[in-house]
């Protein structure tokens, strides 16, 4: 008798533990590809650069506390109260890559500020309808300013910004705009080029190799500066690429680049957010370029530069504008000439001959004399992408999908 | 494809298969005692932040400092599947539900987020890695060489448990107890095998196994520390236990091969192969659908051998 329930429970519960597996399989897979075909959180940049080193074009540190009253299209807020901002991360500040760099950024309000200005964030926040109840509950904690760190919110960002016509709202990576919503990145692309010299000249065989994480534009790009500037220094370089699909996955990105160093190559680039490609280059013997942050002490030897990005000079001189009343909406575009975007110190093996041609480009680019992105430029089959005399726009920077002469792969993933 | 390829793929795949091996046998020696373990996921990611954590505050020589984190990771891994079994064997919680909350719990912006975060980890570099050791200084030879003799200290030791588990469960009387447990509670109960103790140990020793998988991230992989990057090994080896069939020898040939496979996927891609690379990032887990759906058949079933009593709680019924 007893048996018998006992075999009738056992079954269902061995139903349930099948179904259940099934269902966490299915999860795993739906994550697997689902990471794959949605242009993920943003751009993986991230500077691990201190705030202290910041170059700062921004950073009127010492804002004087505004007239109260602000005049344009902003905030409640009077002197009386510390003034609030709010940041949404997609992932944990520990990260030591994208969010990372943000919350260095926070930090660098908060110490330029001090009491005057509270600062909160929220981590881990995923892209889709819970952004909007984050947002919600920010705005109900008497947020002034939101800046939202990654593409995804961007949706979310654009409906909170109709609806709180009194807060101020800042997307990072996006392109949508309205009278309270402003919109900033930087070209990262620049610094790619000046990376990508970098691995030119280190190239004996002229193979050079890019762990790459999500075939979009923002990513395309910098593959395509990259490239461009190899050539520069090195005209018979080609650039292998591989796509990792995850901006940040320790175990995949050492197996990606494990495959370039199989292929042949004897230098690694990567846009990834672990320094992953740099340990194998590193143990490998091979030189690296790396991406978001000065990541030297992860493999010294394989050193040669990074492209870099410094929030915490923008974030500051957003909130100082927030105080004033000055803000207004705006899409900013920072670069190497207002110290958004920062090379990364150069390794030893660099020699001074390649130093010097990377510093002169780097002038150039600040100065505004040259953009990778000037014709002519060919695509990989040879076909024109971008005639002589032209320079792309930046938004035909932000639609970019293919790739140029010289890399090795396709950029459909 | 050249042999230098082939080569390079069959170290990857051990490299990438070994965390799966170390998780998936714990995970087996659980489900072998009719405890089915679904916070695999939260221990790896507890025992990669402890082993961490552990090797970057201990002062003294490397391999001391590595063989304290390991430990250390295990342990942690044991602790939570202490949790899971005094949930599960002790009060009967459903186990499903016990241990994806475990996972929950300790997975991602969970408790291994919050001691990152607490233990101020992000972001460091390892002080000590788990090196290469050219084994009887045979790493040179042409092939052989890099697959067998040129790994670290963890692999070997996942190939010598793999043994000795295989040993234990099929050649000693405790293994054929545990088997019995895992079969028939009530039969083994009977004989006076203490039913609450073999499951009680066996979970905590696939706690402790899976803690070591994690420790292998942090400690060999990449030596850095950051939320969740386990990415979903250990419901890999959950289903790796499946696909071997509750066999320890199959299991290895399993996690190799979907260590092979997402390594294939890049191999191809570094050579100018043009194939989609979610095509190659699904494949794993295509792989192990199909053999799922194979192995559940009521045919194979019967063969394989399935623990009866898996994820039944054991009430002994008192006359």
């Amino acid at each position: 008798m007893t048996d018998k329930q006992g075999g009738g429970a056992l079954f269902r519960t061995k139903d349930i533990v099948r179904s259940s597996i099934a269902l966490g399989l299915v999860t795993a897979l739906a994550a697997a590809c689902g990471s794959g075909a949605t242009p993920a959180p943003s751009v993986s940049a991230a500077s691990a650069a201190p705030a202290s080193a910041a170059p700062a074009s921004a950073a009127p540190a010492s804002a004087a506390p505004a007239s109260a009253g602000a005049s344009t299209a902003a905030s409640q807020w009077t002197t009386s109260h510390p003034f609030k901002a709010a940041f949404i991360y997609v992932g944990a500040p520990s990260d030591a890559g994208w969010t990372h760099a943000h919350e260095l950024g926070r930090l660098a309000v908060q110490n330029a500020f001090g009491g005057r200005v509270e600062t909160m964030y929220k981590e881990n926040v995923p892209e889709g309808p819970q952004a909007s109840q984050v947002i919600t509950q920010l705005v109900n904690q008497g947020a002034n300013i939101i800046f939202s760190t990654s593409f995804g919110y961007q949706p979310s960002m654009v409906a909170a910004a109709k609806q709180y016509p009194n807060v101020l709202f800042e997307q990072a990576t996006g392109t949508a705009l309205a009278p309270n919503l402003a919109e900033y990145f930087g070209a990262g692309e620049d610094g790619d080029y000046l990376s990508g010299m970098a691995a030119g000249a280190a190239s004996a065989t002229g193979k050079i190799g890019f762990v790459a994480p999500y075939p979009i534009p923002e990513v395309i790009r910098e593959i395509d500066a990259y490239t461009m500037g190899a050539r520069a220094m090195n005209p018979n370089a080609t650039v292998r690429v591989v796509w990792t699909n995850t901006w940040f996955n320790p175990a995949t990105e050492r197996q990606a680049a494990e495959s370039l160093v199989a292929a042949g190559v004897d230098v690694l680039g990567d846009g990834q957010d672990s320094p992953t490609t740099g340990q194998v280059a590193e143990a490998a013997g091979l030189k690296w370029t790396g991406y978001d942050s000065n990541q030297e002490s992860f493999a010294p030897n394989a050193w040669l530069t990074a492209t870099t990005y410094n929030w915490g000079p923008y974030y500051v001189k957003e909130v100082t504008d927030a105080m004033n009343g000055t803000w207004k909406s705006h899409f900013y575009y920072g670069g190497l000439g207002d110290g958004f975007v920062v090379m990364a110190p150069f390794g030893k093996s660099v020699s001074p001959a390649t130093q010097a041609a990377i510093i002169a480009k780097e002038n150039a680019i600040k100065a505004g004399t040259f953009d990778p992105f000037t014709g002519p430029i060919l695509k990989q089959d040879g076909s024109v992408g971008v005639p002589a005399g032209t320079t792309l726009t930046v938004m035909q920077k932000y639609a970019l999908n293919w790739f140029v002469q010289g890399v090795i792969g396709s950029p459909k993933g | 494809m050249n042999s230098d390829i082939a080569v390079a793929i069959a170290v990857s795949a051990i490299a990438y298969g070994t965390p799966l091996v170390l998780a998936g046998l714990g995970e087996l020696l659980a489900e072998r005692s009719g405890v089915l373990n679904l916070g695999v996921e939260g221990m790896m990611l507890m025992g990669a932040v402890t082993a961490f954590f552990t090797s970057q505050v201990m002062h003294g020589p490397g391999w001391a400092v590595l063989i304290v984190a390991v430990i250390a990771a295990g342990a942690a891994g044991a602790a939570l599947a202490l949790i899971h079994a005094f949930l599960s064997i002790t009060i009967r919680v459903n186990q499903i539900v016990s241990g994806l909350a475990l996972t929950i719990f300790a997975g991602v912006i969970g408790l291994s987020s919050y001691a990152g975060q607490v233990w101020n980890i992000g972001g460091q570099h390892g002080v000590h890695q788990l090196n290469k050791m050219d084994l009887f200084g045979l790493s040179g030879l042409p092939v052989v060489g890099p697959i067998l003799f040129d790994q670290d200290a963890f692999v070997y030791l996942s190939w010598v448990l793999v043994v000795l588990v295989a040993y234990y469960l099929y050649r000693t009387r405790i293994g054929l107890y545990l088997r019995a447990v895992g079969e028939s509670p009530r039969s083994a109960d009977a004989m006076g095998i203490n039913v609450t103790a073999y499951r009680y140990t066996h979970t905590v020793i696939g706690g402790f196994l899976a803690g070591l998988g994690g420790a292998y991230f942090t400690l060999a992989i990449a030596p850095i520390w950051t939320d969740g990057l386990t990415a979903g090994a250990g419901w890999i080896a959950i289903a790796l236990v499946i696909f071997a069939f509750w066999r320890p020898d199959l299991l290895v040939v399993g996690a190799y091969l979907f260590g092979a496979l997402s390594s294939l996927g890049f191999t191809l891609q570094a050579n100018g192969v043009r194939l989609p690379a979610e095509f190659f990032s699904a494949l794993p887990y295509l792989m192990t659908i199909v053999v799922l759906a194979g192995a559940s058949t009521t045919l194979a079933k019967r063969r394989i051998g399935t623990p009866a009593a898996l994820g039944v709680p054991y009430v002994r019924e008192e006359a």
